[in-house]
């Protein structure tokens, strides 16, 4: 009885702060304080999810935003990986490249969009590389730093016991590396979302951006809301669904007490 | 034969100095010792006398600049199966629980998971960790970590152990039980181990010889023969002969400590001198200084 009240207390504690915003924004345009066409109530915009829910318009948006996202994610993924531990690896080459890739990452996705229409054109290409452009950095340059800092006592003590390069770099550098390439990846993934929607509202006819896109162009603002509540919602699947990930590679970290 | 020959090592650094530029610092030179089949033998010495450089060649990790070390009559090579390494910051992998990291070294060694767990398990149990097989690194405290790590070199059975100065982070209890268990383990298989320590009483206690190095550029100054009787017990320490040992080994170091703490301070004197004298008139300008704030703040609150 005890654990229940306390389950419900720690999560009213931690809800409390969205609970207040849904009600505030509830209560703004029934008491007239903005005007309703433009903001639309929470119970209206739940409304509008029920039916895009049930016209199937909203699965359909969705499931090829996420398509988008995971294509581009899988890409970034795949090429931060492989170039941050070779990068890292040598440490040369980062020194090379460090002021190159600093001044790339300073580059917004955004700004290069026009650019790699130019190049790519309107088509799912371009979305692909705008996603992968805006997720490929944090997860590169985490990863080169991962590597790169990996504690040289443990590499000592793998080659004192005879270790080859290959055990060293696949059973050394790679795990002692994994915590810093999750957190690069956990940056990417949100930077992937963000882009996402930006890719849908130029050139595109279908997706989650599209449709909040549409909607405020056809005055049809409910909808417009339910985009973007669905838009949240897909965000927070994503890095719930790549926290998992990340907490089944470390599992080891589990309760390390803080300050050792 | 022996096991270990050295010869004339010289070894030098590329370093920094206060002001920006590279020099070189001997760190190593004409160093000579010979490492009997067998035996412990401790390597005493001041801090910064080279003496870990020296651990790290024979572990194939650093590599002279002259002279050249022989292990069993061949030159020492990078990779090699037959040296152990236990160093002092335990180098356990965080990711690895206990068993696991014990196991490390036979699964180099291409030995299958059932085969590495057996041996890894009879290790464990030697230096008492049994009940923490399933632990993780993080989990443990400084002694038992360092027991990991000793457990991890016996299982894959180096012909030579090296040890980095194991105990030097851990509590004077801890240390003195871990010096015992040590004692145990060794009397049992008697296998060439070479320690670096800058304790003498460690020095002392363990080995069976013990070497005696200079300030930098570091050579070994004199081989100090410990004929105390085996097994050894924690009641040596308190014996006459113990005692001899000790003042003997004092009064060859005494000089290289000395020594070594003059290169330390002709490097920090050009910086700031000690102040021998504490300035009072500055020190009750300073608290002035901070008596205003918090009176100030202090006024706030009442």
């Amino acid at each position: 009885m005890r654990k229940l009240a306390n389950f419900f207390t720690g999560s009213l504690e931690k809800t409390i702060g969205l609970i207040l915003f849904i009600a505030l924004w509830e209560l703004a345009p029934r008491a007239g304080w903005v005007n309703s066409t433009y903001l639309s109530p929470p119970s209206a915009v739940v409304s509008a999810l029920i039916a895009l829910l049930k016209s199937g318009d909203l699965i359909k948006h969705l499931l090829i935003s996420l398509q988008r996202a995971l294509v581009g994610m899988a890409v970034a993924v795949s090429f931060g990986m492989i170039f941050g531990l070779f990068i890292g690896y040598f440490k040369k080459i980062e020194g090379y490249l460090d002021a190159l890739f600093q001044s790339f990452r300073q580059m917004s996705a955004f700004a290069l969009f026009p650019v790699f229409i130019l190049l790519f054109g309107v088509g799912e290409l371009s979305k692909t590389i705008i996603i992968f452009w805006a997720s490929l950095w944090p997860i590169l340059l985490n990863t080169i730093n991962g590597v790169k800092n990996v504690d040289t006592l443990l590499v000592q003590s793998a080659k004192s016991m005879g270790a080859s390069q290959k055990f060293i770099f696949l059973r050394v550098i790679l795990p002692a590396a994994a915590p810093d390439i999750f957190t690069g990846i956990r940056l990417g993934g949100s930077y992937c979302v963000m882009s996402l929607v930006a890719a849908e509202m130029i050139g595109a006819t279908s997706g989650l951006g599209y449709l909040i896109l549409y909607s405020q162009e056809t005055f049809n603002i409910p909808d417009m809301y339910a985009g973007i509540v669905g838009l949240a919602i897909m965000g927070l699947g994503i890095n719930y669904a790549l926290k998992l990930i990340e907490k089944s590679f470390s599992s080891w970290k589990q309760g390390v007490a803080v300050g050792e | 034969m022996s096991k270990i020959q050295a010869s004339k090592i010289h070894r030098q650094f590329q370093v920094n100095n206060d002001f920006g530029k590279k020099t070189k610092l001997t760190v190593l030179d004409d160093f000579n010792l010979q490492v009997r089949e067998g035996e412990f033998l401790s390597i005493l010495g001041p801090s910064g006398c080279g003496k870990s450089t020296f651990l790290n060649m024979l572990a194939g990790l650093d590599k002279q600049d002259g002279g050249q070390i022989l292990i069993d009559g061949k030159l020492v090579s990078d990779r090699s199966f037959d040296r152990g390494m236990v160093f002092q910051g335990y180098a356990l992998f965080p990711w690895r629980t206990v068993l696991e990291n014990v196991e490390i070294g036979l699964q180099i060694r291409g030995l299958e998971k059932k085969e590495r767990e057996e041996i890894a398990r009879y290790y464990l149990a030697m230096v008492g960790l049994t009940a923490f097989a399933n632990r993780y690194p993080h989990q443990l405290s400084g002694g038992m970590k360092q027991r990991v790590a000793i457990a991890r070199v016996l299982a894959y059975q180096p012909d030579i152990m090296l040890m980095d100065e194991p105990f030097a982070a851990l509590d004077a209890q801890t240390r003195e039980t871990l010096q015992l268990e040590l004692i145990r383990i060794w009397e049992a298989d008697k296998k060439t181990i070479v320690f670096i320590t800058h304790s003498i009483d460690e020095a002392i206690l363990l080995s069976d010889r013990v070497a005696v190095m200079t300030a930098r550029p570091g050579k070994v100054k004199e081989i100090i023969d410990v004929s105390l009787p085996r097994p050894r017990s924690e009641e040596i320490r308190n014996s006459s002969e113990f005692a001899q040992i000790r003042q003997y080994a004092w009064s060859l170091i005494k000089n290289e400590v000395t020594k070594a703490q003059g290169l330390q301070e002709s490097i920090e004197n050009d910086q700031g001198r000690i102040m021998v004298q504490p300035i009072l008139s500055l020190q009750q300008k300073f608290k002035d200084m901070i008596q205003k704030r918090i009176g100030g703040h202090n006024e706030k609150i009442g």
